[in-house]
């Protein structure tokens, strides 16, 4: 069996907005959700910024005991399903659909914040124990799990954690599932909340984090912005969307994996050229039918120029024509969650005929000579589109979405 | 910059890369070396510890040789550029109370 997938419904909580609506109303306006670091001491920390969801208010969505349950990452994944199942007009998962949904979400450190709570109490305040919700909260599938509760999901329910690209493995394996007639809807999408202490301290040790802002392919840029947040989406098979009067988005049209076999942490050219092309052969398309290219684009010296190097690569003559655009510029880089955002992102941009740009953008750079779309939003009937995420560790996964009129 | 200084900047190289001090001279480039970028920030974590300073990231870019990073972290040392470490601090507080698992 292999089935046309479609994207029913979306919700997305992000430092660019804590609904679907408002996350794309910033990204049409090129509004970054960056800025002076709020839930640590930023005074202790090279950088003072990042993207932090500000306007998310969890009191606002869980009863005091609830919370004591999950942690922040967990809450994204919760409040994010909860928008796109109504966006898909889905009051609930129906009865008989329970046992052949899946849920599967991506996080690269699941409930660190909880963690960096529990080894203050233990290693600094020598406290005798830890808090008893700690291992439930830590655990990077606690978003799905508690998902699978909230929605009485009794079918294949699990979470991928492959770093940045997290979102991305786990939405292709959502796509594949409701493909092949194993399941038939999906609830998939990551989620992350890196902003712990020390976590954030590890990241500084990397000297990856720019100290102002985050500038992707922009010749002075210096590095990325972490963000957090979440994005969650219905996926249905074609027939069974039409039958029932569905809104439809997009067409999930394919995804493509790949390793770099190169290096833990520097970029590589042929990695992602071998996704990028899977997910193309995956949902049939030829490169030249590609019109948008959401990059990974973290803003940083190393990827940005590799990746463009990468898309030449796979587009040849074509990436003249493409715009390509890294809205992490705005949301930040939300690791595990980025595939999940710039999935929400992409296909709003199909949906509404609109290419989100990349904000922040001062300065050309040669090694980056790619439409990178600059600073504004720009109308353009796109009909297929592609969204990247190539992680640390070497590990690509790349979705392919097509326009269904 | 002392040769005292010199070789406790060598003795981090030698120990982040696992190789013998003695096969490192000032002149040694990174690239013989075989100091990648993820070696390299290993390098400076270990100067951090060794010399109790906190080096800013972009003091770190575009050094070829050892003796490059041993002038540049001497100089920074010497201008005040490379912070002291702070005594450590009170306990940091992540989000939410400590104690509680919020």
């Amino acid at each position: 069996m292999s089935r046309r997938v479609v994207v029913t419904g979306i919700g997305v909580v992000s430092a660019i907005g804590a609904t679907r609506d408002s996350f794309w109303e910033s990204l049409v306006q090129g509004r970054p959700g960056i800025g002076p670091l709020l839930a640590v001491d930023a005074s202790q920390f090279r950088f003072p910024n990042g993207a932090e969801a500000r306007c998310f208010d969890p009191t606002g969505h869980f009863e005091a005991k609830t919370l004591d349950l999950y942690d922040r990452f967990s809450q994204f994944v919760l409040v994010a399903a909860r928008e796109a199942m109504a966006d898909a007009g889905l009051e609930a998962i129906p009865a008989g659909l329970r046992n052949r949904t899946a849920i599967v979400t991506g996080t690269s450190i699941g409930g660190q914040g909880t963690q960096d709570v529990g080894f203050v109490d233990i290693y600094r305040l020598g406290r005798p124990r830890s808090h008893p919700m700690t291992i439930p909260r830590v655990m990077p599938n606690a978003g799905a799990s508690a998902l699978s509760l909230e929605l009485g999901v009794t079918g294949p329910v699990f979470t991928t954690s492959t770093a940045c690209a997290s979102s991305n493995h786990a939405m292709a394996q959502a796509l594949w599932m409701v493909r092949s007639g194993m399941v038939d809807m999906a609830v998939t999408g990551g989620s992350e909340a890196p902003f712990s202490f020390g976590f954030l301290k590890a990241w500084e040790s990397m000297r990856v984090v720019s100290p102002d802002t985050c500038r992707p392919f922009s010749a002075d840029r210096k590095g990325l912005i972490l963000g957090e947040g979440g994005a969650i989406f219905i996926l249905e098979p074609l027939e069974a969307a039409q039958a029932r009067g569905a809104r439809i988005y997009a067409e999930f049209a394919g995804a493509g994996m790949s390793a770099d076999a190169h290096h833990m942490t520097q970029p590589s050219v042929e990695g992602p050229v071998l996704a990028m092309n899977a997910a193309l052969r995956d949902a049939s398309l030829k490169p030249e039918r590609i019109g948008y290219v959401n990059a990974h684009g973290t803003g940083t010296l190393a990827n940005d120029a590799t990746e463009t190097r990468a898309i030449r690569t796979v587009f040849e003559a074509h990436a003249a024509n493409l715009a390509v655009s890294s809205t992490k510029s705005m949301h930040g880089h939300a690791l595990g969650a980025a595939g999940a955002l710039e999935a929400a992102a992409t296909i709003l941009a199909l949906r509404n005929s609109v290419i989100p740009p990349t904000a922040n953008f001062t300065t050309a750079d040669p090694q980056c000579d790619l439409d990178v779309v600059p600073n504004q939003a720009r109308p353009a009937p796109i009909e297929h589109a592609i969204s990247n995420a190539f992680a640390f560790g070497g590990l690509n996964a790349v979705l392919a979405f097509s326009r269904l009129d | 910059m002392s040769d005292d200084f010199a070789q406790r900047v060598i003795s981090c190289v030698a120990v982040t890369q696992r190789i013998p001090a003695e096969s490192i001279t000032l002149n040694s480039s990174f690239e013989e070396l075989k100091v990648d970028s993820l070696d390299g920030i290993n390098i400076l974590f270990a100067l951090e510890n060794e010399f109790s300073v906190n080096i800013p990231d972009e003091a770190a870019k575009n050094l070829q040789t050892v003796g490059d990073l041993a002038r540049g972290l001497h100089d920074l040392i010497e201008s005040g550029l490379a912070t002291p470490q702070a005594p450590r601090p009170a306990p940091p507080t992540p989000a939410g109370e400590s104690g509680s698992p919020a």
